[in-house]
Order: structure tokens, then sequence, then C-alpha cells
């Protein structure tokens, strides 16, 4: 099926495809239709949406629906997404599937709340306090922010972790043709659950093999289970055992650094050949993708590496895709977020493209910076 | 049954001080559940941070400890998600009146059918001691050294004005009282409020002189006085006093998870 809509309306449907049936929100531009669609959409297929009063709050109620085992999500930009990171932390020290949009506008601050920017790259990473794992995922193509959506889902429900889609206010914004996937065509991931009957004690719950997810119940399944914000041990209860809080701590970083693999996702265009690579994610990724045409059609060997998974930043894959030889350039709407990463990865310094003035990277700023030569 | 059932007896000793009033309102909510035979694993029991918060530990239920303040707001998603539950939430003065203020004035005019126990210990007892929207005026804590100039939230105003449709107060030192009025609550379908005023000896009262647990409760027992007491009494015999009692039941307010079924999703699916 094919329907014009927003990338905002279009995670809205896809959510549902995945099986969202709980949606807290706050309205803040440029993720507002997200939640109107969720609000007009989720009750008919007996879901819930409530706009609480604040994006703490919607945070927290996504996770209280979540633990009693509804797929969840919440959707903010910029303001919001800083005031929900106490609590993204709490979905990673619980271990709570949870989805989290973030259509991206310019900051710090109120910024520039109706035009695009990619600044939040970091905060998605490090936003909430302490060593925490995390999953955050950046479509750029219409299609492909339906699959995101729903591969979203997924992670969050297979690894038990907050999981954040990050889009930028063109992608959130533009109307496009969608070429909307049949159920078919993706793979549904629900969490594992234990199996009912057992008594509490029988299992240790958050007890598992290193880059296992821990096998929680969810409420009223009848094992009267105690999800805790305070570091706990492997049954859930408060402890402050260093060995205890030591183990824990790194199993919750193991369960996405051991699957990492089977994480990210990566686009590759004409990078094999290329002289010069760009790196880019989302609508920034666009506009390169429209670069690297202009630029063969003249004979210039232009090629484009899109991360598609965020974080785990995927270091790997750049180091064996991108030579030595080859020119790097990392186009984004920041002043270096990911060209920091990349460097980190394939240890060395490459170029930016940086804008951070609300007004998109065009393909042509693109070509012109791959031309202007080093 | 009996109420320990409601108990996880395998975590205990708790971790509250020596007569520390958060054990009786415990005990008043365990002996509720039971009073109610409430099957234990349909109930979630929602905390915020604080020695108020700790509760969740040692509660045979589905529990979850949030964050600061905010229990309310989990609460919310939990209950409306599954309104066929039982959703109890316990918070500090500090944890529901000071940072989960908003949370607490909105679930009240939500009407959302969840149960609230206020521990009123009139200070941020889990911290050393600072004061909170509720520490009398004069008062001295950690971070009021020269004594409270702040007038006090009054709980039950707010959360009458606010929307509540149960809102009732009791103390420690009376605890059938509060195990009755807190078990009325339960029976309540809508957002009810139960303030439980309590003792922290260590954090506020050894710097007010009322250092031990029976010169706090003391202390709290020359403050209030029932609501049947209260009404024959002149505005001015009880200017200083703690009423306690049922000042507000509301039955004829939809509660909102009900509201949500028929107005919201009866509506969309087309069937009105
Ligand atoms: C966001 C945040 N701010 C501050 C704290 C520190 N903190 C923990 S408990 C508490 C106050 C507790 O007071 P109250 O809610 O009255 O509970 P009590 O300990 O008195 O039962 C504070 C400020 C925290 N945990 N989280
Ligand atoms: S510090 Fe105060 S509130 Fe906390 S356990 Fe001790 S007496 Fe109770
Ligand atoms: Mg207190």
């Amino acid at each position: 099926m094919r329907k014009v809509m927003p990338g905002n309306e279009t995670i809205a449907h896809a959510a549902i495809a995945a099986g969202c049936r709980f949606f807290a929100g706050y309205p803040i531009t440029p993720s507002s239709e997200l939640a109107a669609a969720m609000s007009y959409l989720l009750p008919k297929v007996g879901g819930k949406f409530i706009q609480m009063e604040d994006e703490i709050a919607s945070m927290a109620a996504a996770i209280g629906a979540s633990i009693t085992g509804e797929k969840s999500m919440t959707a903010t930009s910029g303001p919001g997404f800083s005031l929900k990171q106490e609590h993204i932390g709490l979905a990673c020290m619980m271990e709570v599937p949870v989805v989290i949009v973030n259509v991206m506008r310019g900051g710090p601050s109120t910024g520039l709340p109706t035009h695009p920017a990619q600044g939040d790259i970091m905060q998605a990473r490090w936003g909430t306090h302490g060593d925490h794992p995390i999953i955050a995922v950046a479509p750029s193509l219409p299609r492909e922010i339906y699959l995101e959506t729903i591969r979203a889902f997924n992670l969050a429900e297979q690894y038990r972790n907050p999981v954040i889609l990050l889009l930028d206010e063109i992608l959130g914004h533009t109307y496009e043709v969608v070429d909307i996937p049949e159920p078919g065509e993706y793979d549904i991931i629900n969490r594992k659950l234990p199996p009912k009957g057992l008594n509490r004690l029988d299992f240790y719950t958050y007890q598992r093999d290193e880059g296992d997810p821990p096998l929680l119940p969810n409420f009223f399944m009848g094992y009267n289970f105690h999800f805790e914000s305070l570091a706990h041990d492997e049954m859930g209860f408060p402890t402050t055992d260093p060995e205890k809080v030591d183990r824990i701590t790194r199993l919750r970083e193991a369960k996405i650094e051991k699957n990492k693999e089977k994480i990210w996702k990566n686009h590759l265009l004409m990078v094999e050949d290329a002289d010069t690579v760009i790196i880019a994610i989302g609508s920034v990724a666009r506009s390169a993708i429209a670069a690297v045409e202009m630029a063969r059609k003249e004979g210039i060997k232009l090629g484009l590496f899109r991360p598609i998974t965020v974080w785990p930043f995927p270091d790997e894959p750049l180091r064996e895709a991108i030579t030595e030889k080859q020119r790097v350039i990392v186009a984004e709407m920041n002043l270096g977020q990911l060209k920091g990463e990349v460097e980190k990865a394939l240890r060395r310094e490459v170029e930016g493209l940086n804008k951070v003035n609300g007004v998109p990277i065009s393909p042509k700023e693109i070509l012109e910076k791959v031309k202007e030569g080093k | 049954m009996s109420y320990l059932e409601y108990v996880r007896s395998f975590k205990l000793p708790h971790s509250w001080c020596p007569g520390c009033g958060i054990g009786t309102i415990m005990q008043a909510i365990v002996r509720a559940f039971d009073a109610l035979g409430w099957k234990h694993e349909d109930i979630a029991f929602v905390t915020g941070i604080g020695c108020s918060g700790r509760m969740s530990t040692y509660i045979n239920a589905n529990t979850i400890h949030t964050t600061h303040g905010r229990p309310l707001a989990f609460a919310t998603g939990i209950k409306l998600a599954k309104p066929d539950k039982h959703v109890v939430v316990v918070s500090g003065d500090g944890d529901a009146l000071a940072i989960g203020g908003n949370h607490f004035i909105h679930a009240a005019r939500r009407n959302i059918d969840i149960k609230l126990i206020i521990i009123n210990n009139s200070v941020y007892g889990m911290t050393g001691g600072q004061v909170s929207p509720t520490t009398p005026q004069k008062f001295k804590t950690q971070t009021t050294p020269y004594g409270n100039i702040e007038p006090n939230f009054d709980v039950i105003k707010l959360a009458i004005g606010a929307g509540a449709t149960f809102v009732a107060r009791e103390s420690v030192t009376r605890p059938r009282n509060l195990e009755k009025l807190i078990e009325k609550s339960f029976h309540h379908k809508g957002f009810s409020v139960v303030e439980a005023i309590s003792n922290c000896h260590i954090n506020l009262g050894r710097r007010n002189k009322l250092k031990d647990q029976i010169t706090m409760l003391r202390w709290i027992n020359d403050r209030i006085i029932p609501m049947n007491v209260a009404k024959k009494k002149s505005p001015e015999e009880i200017k200083d006093k703690i009423i306690l009692g049922l000042f507000h039941e509301d039955k004829e307010r939809k509660e909102y998870t009900e509201l949500y079924e028929e107005e919201i999703i009866n509506r969309a699916r087309g069937k009105e």
C-alpha cells in the first residue's frame, strides 16, 4: 500500500503495526503530529493514549505500561528529550523495553523549534547519567522510517532496553510517498517471558549469561516481581555489594556490546571505488545520496557510508569499509558529534561539513565541499 | 489469609530507624489489603524515592521503586494499561508535594483510580533532614538553620482543589483508625489521597527538641484532633490543630479509565 504522509505519521502507523498499544506524550514541535496520530489510531485497536503533564511524566507512564506487558512509546524533541533523560536511565537500569522518538530541532534550550538539527546524537548516547547501554537508530527514507520503527520495537523487546528513534525536523514534517510494507515483509519480536506457574524464588531473574537480556516477568503474571531503580542484585532487590553491582552493570552493557553485530545496520553507496566517502545520517544522508549521484555523473568518485544504527556506533564496519587512502567527510547538522566518533573508529582525523543555523545541508554544498579538495 | 501474606518476610529486617512511623503505616496498608482480600498478584505497588519509598521492597505484590517525585506518573501508565488491577502509590511529603507536586495535582484532576498514601513526616528524611513543603514554620532543618519561614501546603485543600474524589488524613498515633481509613480509601473508585502524619524523630525531631520517638509522637498527639471533636470547637481553639478524618468523598464523578473505555475506545471503534 502507498500513502502520502510525513515521517511523524509514518512512525505512528509503523508503531501500531509493531504491536505498540500505549503512547504517552507531551506536545512539542516538531514531533507533535506523531502524538496526534497516536491519539487517533491507538483507541481503534484498543490501545491507550495519554497526554501527560510533562515529558518526565510521559516517559514514566510509558515505562509503567511496558512493565505490564504493553509495547509502549513516547515522542518528543530537544527540550523534551532533555526532560526524559532521568527516566531513560531508569528504563536502562530496570531493563524495560520502551521506544523514544526524538525529532531533532535546533538547540540548545528552546533553540529553533521549527528548524532541523542533529545536535542530539551525543545526548542520545550519554544523556542520562551513569554507565548504561543504549540503542539509537536514525532512518533517512520514508519506507525505512516505517521499517526502522518496527525494528526499534523489536530491539527494545529483544534486548529489554530503551531504543531511541532519531529523526530530524525535515524527516518528521515532509510529506512523502510511503511504500508501506505488508505485515509479512518484516519480523515482529516480542519480549521473552518466564513460563507461568514457577515458584517466585525458583529463578533469579536478572541472572543470565553474558550477552543475554534478563528473563523478567511482566506485572500481574503472578510473580510479584520487584522493579528497582537503585542498584540491585540478581533478584531485583537493592544492594550495595560491590561485586554484585559491578557484575550487573557489566551485564547490562554486555547485552548490547556482545550483540552489536546483529544490531548494526549500515547503508553503503559506492564506497568501494570512491576517492572520497561522505558519512551522514538522517536527512543529511538524503542530500548525500543526491550528491553521490551528481558527483558520479561528473566523473567524481564519491561514495556514502550511512549508519542506520547510530548507537552502538558502527566502528568496526567503518574500519572494514573505509581504507586509509580514502578521504572522509562527515556531513552533519551539528558541530562534529558524529565526526568525533568516526575519528575514534578510523583512528585518524577526518573532515567535517557542519551546519548549525537551522538550514539543511544541500547536495550542492556537499559536492562543493568534495570539489574544494583538502 | 493473614496480612503477613502481603509482606516479603525474606527481606526483613527493614531499613527504617527504630521507632519510625513508616512501619506503622506499612502495617496499616497490608492489614487493609488483607481486610479487602485483594490478591497480591493483582496489586501494583508503586513508590517514589525517600525513606517512604523503601516500602516497595517489603510489600509482597507487583512492586516498583521509581524515581524521586514521579511514582504517580508511573502508576498512571500501569493503571491505564491494566484498568482492572489495583494500583497503590506510597510517596513522601517531599516526593508527592515538592518534586512530584505537578504529578499529584494532575492525577487528582484526572480522577484516575490510584490509591495514594502520602507519608507526611514534614521533612526530607532520607537525605538527612532538609526542609519540605510541610515542615512547620520556625522549625530547624539541615537547610533552614535559622528556622523555616515558608508556609505549608494544606494537603487536604490542595487535593480537593485539584479534583481528588477521596481525601482524608490520619496519624500514626492512631494505627487502627489509620488502617480503617486506608481500607475505606481502597474501596473508593477514583483518585484517593490519604495523608498519613508520621514521625521522623531522627532527622527532624533531633533538631527541634523532639529527638526520640516518644517525645515526637506526643508532640504529634498534642496537635491532632479528630474531625468530630473539632466540629464542636471554635475556630480559635482549633487554629493550630491537625484535623483527622475523611474530608471529601465524591462517588458520582466518573473514574478516568472507565471514561476512557466508554468515551474514547467505544467512539474510536464506532460503537457509541
Ligand atoms: C531527582 C532527585 N533529586 C533528589 C534526590 C535526592 N532525594 C532522595 S530522597 C529525597 C527526599 C525525600 O523526602 P520525602 O519525599 O519527604 O521522603 P522521606 O524520606 O521523608 O520519607 C531527596 C531530595 C533524588 N533521589 N532524585
Ligand atoms: S530518617 Fe526519619 S523517616 Fe527515615 S527511617 Fe529514620 S526516622 Fe524514619
Ligand atoms: Mg518526608
